[in-house]
């Protein structure tokens, strides 16, 4: 009999830890990732003729970022590896692949999604402006470039990531103008018992604030952005906010790199046509899986980020178990022991998330309370005010529904950066609990193709 | 003016392209927006809008960093390198948008 044919999308930690169970397990998996190089995002690796050395480039965690790249050094030989290739589709069991102007379907018996995620971003005022990115976006320019994205650079949003980029930016002589969290202090100490499910993890958080302080930089708890300001031309200039005592304060600088922490980037299990659940939590809609990564269509398997904000430690062990799992659907026979160990492991990461979203929560008043004339979908340019006037006009209150009236996540990036803030906001407006909106149903391709595209 | 500032990694061999049909130098091991930026201040020109945009994810999931070639093939410059020779426009070749003329 043939052996199975195991696809993995994604080769970050959960990606690469998936592919070493297949290959241990003598098969030869077909991984496939969007990066020039593996790693995902949060272990990115710098270009070939880069010289910084890990401890410079992954801080606490450059351990794990080593062990994680040399098992992906370890295992191309064994690997049928598609970096720079996008999947921009799944249907009737086949995946669809595009890279260049190349694409190919590919039949598959399991596949394994560990598609991780992006910034999850409030839209503020004026955060069209050339000079605004996304928390992540500044990160990967220090990590994988060694740049800074301006010459004073401000950091707001909420999330354990705004302090570790911060202070990296700090770390690496960068002029950090402030860091303005919207999460109240009070939130952090609520969040304690839960923290605790990883104190190694939590006294690193510690840390990074010492960084910043020892730095001397100015940082501010349960602050209300009101604007990114700046000139269409020129770009950001400074960036106007309410302390949490109520007084407005402006504070200059030329970037503003913004997050609220994560979303899964969960568009190919929804092609997979997976079934998904609301997560009251987080207040998003996530791919259902049981305790091993098994989502609800048979052969389809989710792991890391990509299913549920984790983090990176997590993504290693949902990896390794959404794999055994599909092993074990396939026949084979693994480790049970080894199995039940992972799913400990992931049941306290699951716990410390859940500590991690009450201490820094989406600050879901700010969507509600976003000005008319302030733009919703940077894509297309949508104002708030825009999306009001739909839902006033068309009645429209479900999310796919305001969609194809006023664009607000048709533009390009698919509403990646605006569904979760509109679906806010529709919310809000129609006074309906957040899930009754719904979610942005997930269309192919999800990436722009290039038209000149072909079969080989 | 530009954008980025460069905070390490400047012993690369430098790569000479052209934006607009003006020269600039870059890094080898560049993005193309990390040789745009740390050049000049922006990428393009919002279609829907009056503002200038530079990208804002970096990791190819809001493609607002799309430059062209002058041949009209459109790069998103976040996860495409600078090289020798290339010569990339900032508004794409053949295009008008009625918001500006």
């Amino acid at each position: 009999m043939a052996k199975p044919r195991i696809i993995i999308v994604g080769a970050g930690p959960s990606g690469t830890r998936a592919a070493e169970a297949c290959v241990a397990a003598g098969i030869r998996p077909i991984v496939i990732d969007e990066g020039r190089r593996d790693g995902g995002q949060i272990y990115r690796r710098q270009p070939d003729n880069f010289t910084r050395p890990y401890e410079k480039l992954y801080g606490t965690e450059a351990g794990r970022a080593k062990a994680l790249h040399e098992t992906f050094d370890g295992l191309k030989g064994a690997i049928d590896y598609r970096p720079e290739t996008l999947v921009w589709n799944i249907a009737a069991g086949q995946l669809w692949t595009a890279s260049g102007t190349v694409q190919e379907a590919i039949p598959f018996d399991a596949l394994l999604l560990c598609t991780g995620a992006t910034d999850r971003l409030m839209p503020v005022k004026g955060w069209n402006l050339a000079g605004a990115y996304s928390l992540g976006g500044s990160q990967v320019a220090l990590k994988s470039q060694a740049v800074s994205i301006g010459h004073k650079v401000l950091f707001m949003g909420s999330g354990p990531l705004l302090y570790l980029v911060a202070s990296q930016y700090v770390e690496a002589g960068a002029d950090v103008a402030a860091v303005l969290d919207t999460s109240p202090f009070s939130a952090r100490l609520k969040a304690l018992p839960d923290l605790l499910a990883m104190p190694s993890v939590l006294w690193n958080g510690v840390a990074l604030t010492r960084t910043l302080k020892r730095a001397g930089v100015t940082v501010q708890h349960g602050v209300t952005p009101v604007e990114i300001m700046g000139d269409v031309e020129s770009g950001v200039d400074g960036v106007r906010f309410r302390t949490a005592s109520g007084r407005e304060e402006t504070i200059a600088c030329d970037a503003v790199a913004m997050g609220y922490h994560l979303r899964p980037e969960t568009q190919l299990a929804d092609l997979a046509r997976c079934a998904f659940a609301f997560d009251p939590g987080t207040r998003q809609w996530l791919p259902e899986r049981d305790g091993d990564g098994r989502a609800s269509v048979a052969g389809v398997y989710l792991a890391g980020d990509g299913a549920k904000i984790l983090g990176a430690r997590s993504a290693e062990a949902s990896g390794r178990l959404a794999a055994l799992a599909a092993l074990v659907d396939l026949g084979l026979s693994v480790d049970k022991g080894e199995m039940a160990s992972l799913r400990g492991d992931v049941a306290n990461y699951a716990k410390f998330a859940r500590g991690l979203a009450k201490a820094f929560p989406w600050p879901v008043e700010q969507a509600a309370k976003l000005p008319d004339d302030a733009i919703l979908c940077r894509c297309e340019g949508v104002t708030a005010g825009d999306l009001r006037v739909v839902m006033r006009e068309t009645g429209a209150k479900e999310a796919n529904r305001a969609k194809a009236f006023s664009r607000v996540g048709m533009g390009r990036c698919q509403g990646r950066y605006c569904g979760l803030a509109a679906a806010e906001l529709i919310a809000a407006e129609a006074g309906v609990p957040v899930e009754q909106v719904g979610r942005l149903r997930g269309q192919a391709p999800v990436k722009p193709l290039t038209i000149a595209i072909g079969e080989e | 003016m530009s954008r980025f500032v460069r905070l390490g990694e400047t012993d690369r061999p430098s790569v000479a392209l052209h934006v607009d049909g003006a020269p600039i130098e870059a890094l080898e091991g560049d993005t193309l927006m990390v040789a745009l930026l740390s050049a000049g201040d922006r990428l393009r020109q919002s279609e829907f809008g009056p503002e200038k945009r530079a990208g804002f994810c970096l990791m190819g999931a809001c493609q607002d960093c799309w430059v062209w070639t002058e041949s009209g093939d459109r790069l998103r410059a976040c996860s495409t390198l600078a090289a020798s020779g290339q010569r990339i426009l900032t508004s794409q070749p053949g295009a008008s948008w009625p918001n500006h003329v």
